[in-house]
């Protein structure tokens, strides 16, 4: 092997992004089911790494869900995102970074539309100036609140109270990575390591003490798809993406699954109790599942959160079995306790 | 069992090791045919089992190359052979002709 040329290569798949000053959008979906993974990034990137991260509450969706439904037109959608970019230099920003992994494809779709078709930049410049009276802008640096998390994993591992290693056996734990396909599959220089080798989440896991597993169908879509799921009769091929992928991962025996898309993390999560009931079948040994974390609760762990604190009582799949591998202490008593101690409701059937 | 409005879908894998080259490279040499077809559905529309069968040459064409030959043969057996399917043929294929060595070269009786 040559050890420059491997070398240079791999540089070809790297993204340059700077590590402070974003204006923040946050994901429609994170928001209704995992607002701590949010709250977490925040704290994380403030808090501990002392960036500057903006959000103001006047932005909106991206549009990205009813774009991909053809409930809106692109240029619907492309119009809402130039009032994203519009805000964030109206708060004197120009690198703009979002927690959504749908939002970041359609921004990158959006700005490689504005870039091939300047007639229909010019078009929606004035479409966003007749409807908001906001200045046009685009970022001079996009980003997935991922990417951020990956510049700062070295950090991350150095602040570490646990790491991803089984403390009763000491070896490493065995993580199944899960990269949304709109990350890297459809603009691959915008994502670290491309679509061949997207390394975002790897990297994470590598730098906090685990082990990745390489399973045939790592790379299959985790079922989320959009129109697979809207109408209820269509979800069983979602279903059926989602089995097919936990039959293939299944022998390698994972102890947990990290995933960058609000939809994988969903879907995979809820999908698992589906198949629980439906095929009788569950995939984490004595009838648990397999807790699947988005990389800012997996971060959170690391850097010594309490798990509730992170929101892992809001997964389907309890996160019982890895706490304890990781060694993690919680108390069991405040799992549904929310903000104050006020209790926030528990599922009928315990979790699979 | 809990009833979600919603069942597992069966896989629709295609395995390629399953398609028999020989078989259809008898076809191809007796029905050249069979490489000119487009899908386009001409001839199960104007089928006139097709309403009460499964007769549809489309779906046979597809189900060979599909790797699955029984259910080439079924949707090639029930023809009645009545020939209307060959004057709306876009391609001019000769349709009768076609499903019939389908169901003899791909069904039981060879």
């Amino acid at each position: 092997m040559i050890y420059e040329g491997k070398k240079k290569i791999w540089s070809e798949y790297q993204k340059d992004i700077p590590d402070d000053h974003y204006f923040y959008a946050r994901s429609c979906i994170r928001q209704m089911f995992f607002t701590a993974s949010e709250q977490a990034f925040l704290e994380i990137t403030r808090k501990l790494m002392g960036k500057d991260i903006f959000e103001t509450e006047h932005h909106t969706t991206c549009g990205g869900i009813a774009y991909h439904c053809d409930a809106i037109p692109q240029e619907t959608s492309m119009t809402i995102i130039a009032r994203q970019f519009a805000l964030m230099k109206k708060y004197g920003y120009e690198n703009f970074v979002c927690s959504c992994i749908t939002s970041f494809g359609l921004y990158n779709e959006t700005l490689e539309t504005w870039r091939r078709f300047p007639e229909v930049e010019a078009k929606v410049k004035e479409d966003l100036w007749e409807s908001c009276h906001l200045e046009f802008a685009k970022p001079k640096f996009l980003a997935h609140t991922c990417d951020l998390i990956y510049k700062y994993r070295e950090r991350i591992a150095s602040m570490a109270k646990y790491r991803l290693v089984n403390v009763k056996t000491g070896r490493p734990l065995r993580v199944v990575e899960h990269i949304g396909c709109h990350y890297s599959k459809m603009f691959p220089s915008k994502g670290f390591g491309g679509a061949e080798y997207p390394y975002v989440l790897v990297g994470m896991v590598e730098s906090w003490g685990g082990e990745i597993i390489d399973y045939p169908e790592r790379r299959h879509c985790c079922g989320f798809g959009f129109r697979q799921y809207f109408i209820q009769s269509d979800r069983g091929y979602s279903l059926a993406n989602t089995y097919k992928k936990f039959e293939s991962m299944e022998p390698y025996e994972p102890d947990m699954i990290i995933t960058n898309c609000p939809g994988c993390t969903y879907f995979m999560d809820r999908w698992q109790y589906v198949i629980a009931e439906t095929q009788g079948k569950t995939y984490g040994g004595k009838g648990h599942g397999i807790p699947v974390l988005t990389y800012e609760e997996v971060a959170g762990l690391v850097l010594g959160y309490d798990p509730w604190d992170l929101g892992l009582q809001t997964h389907q799949v309890g996160s019982e079995p890895l706490l304890d591998k990781m060694g993690i202490k919680y108390d069991p008593a405040k799992k549904y306790l929310g903000v104050n101690g006020k209790f926030i409701g528990e599922p009928e059937k315990s979790p699979c | 069992m809990i009833d979600f409005g919603y069942t597992l879908n069966p896989s629709s894998r295609i395995n390629l090791d399953n398609f028999d080259r020989n078989k259809f490279e008898k076809l191809s040499k007796s029905e050249p045919d069979v490489l000119l077809c487009i899908g386009c559905g001409s001839c199960t529309a104007s089928c006139t089992a097709g309403k009460y069968t499964d007769t549809s040459l489309r779906k046979a064409i597809l189900s060979i190359l599909d790797c699955n030959e029984k259910a080439a043969v079924d949707f090639a057996a029930s023809c009645l052979l009545c020939g209307k399917c060959t004057l709306v043929c876009p391609r001019s294929i000769n349709t009768r002709n076609l499903l019939l060595s389908i169901t003899k070269i791909y069904g039981k009786k060879q």
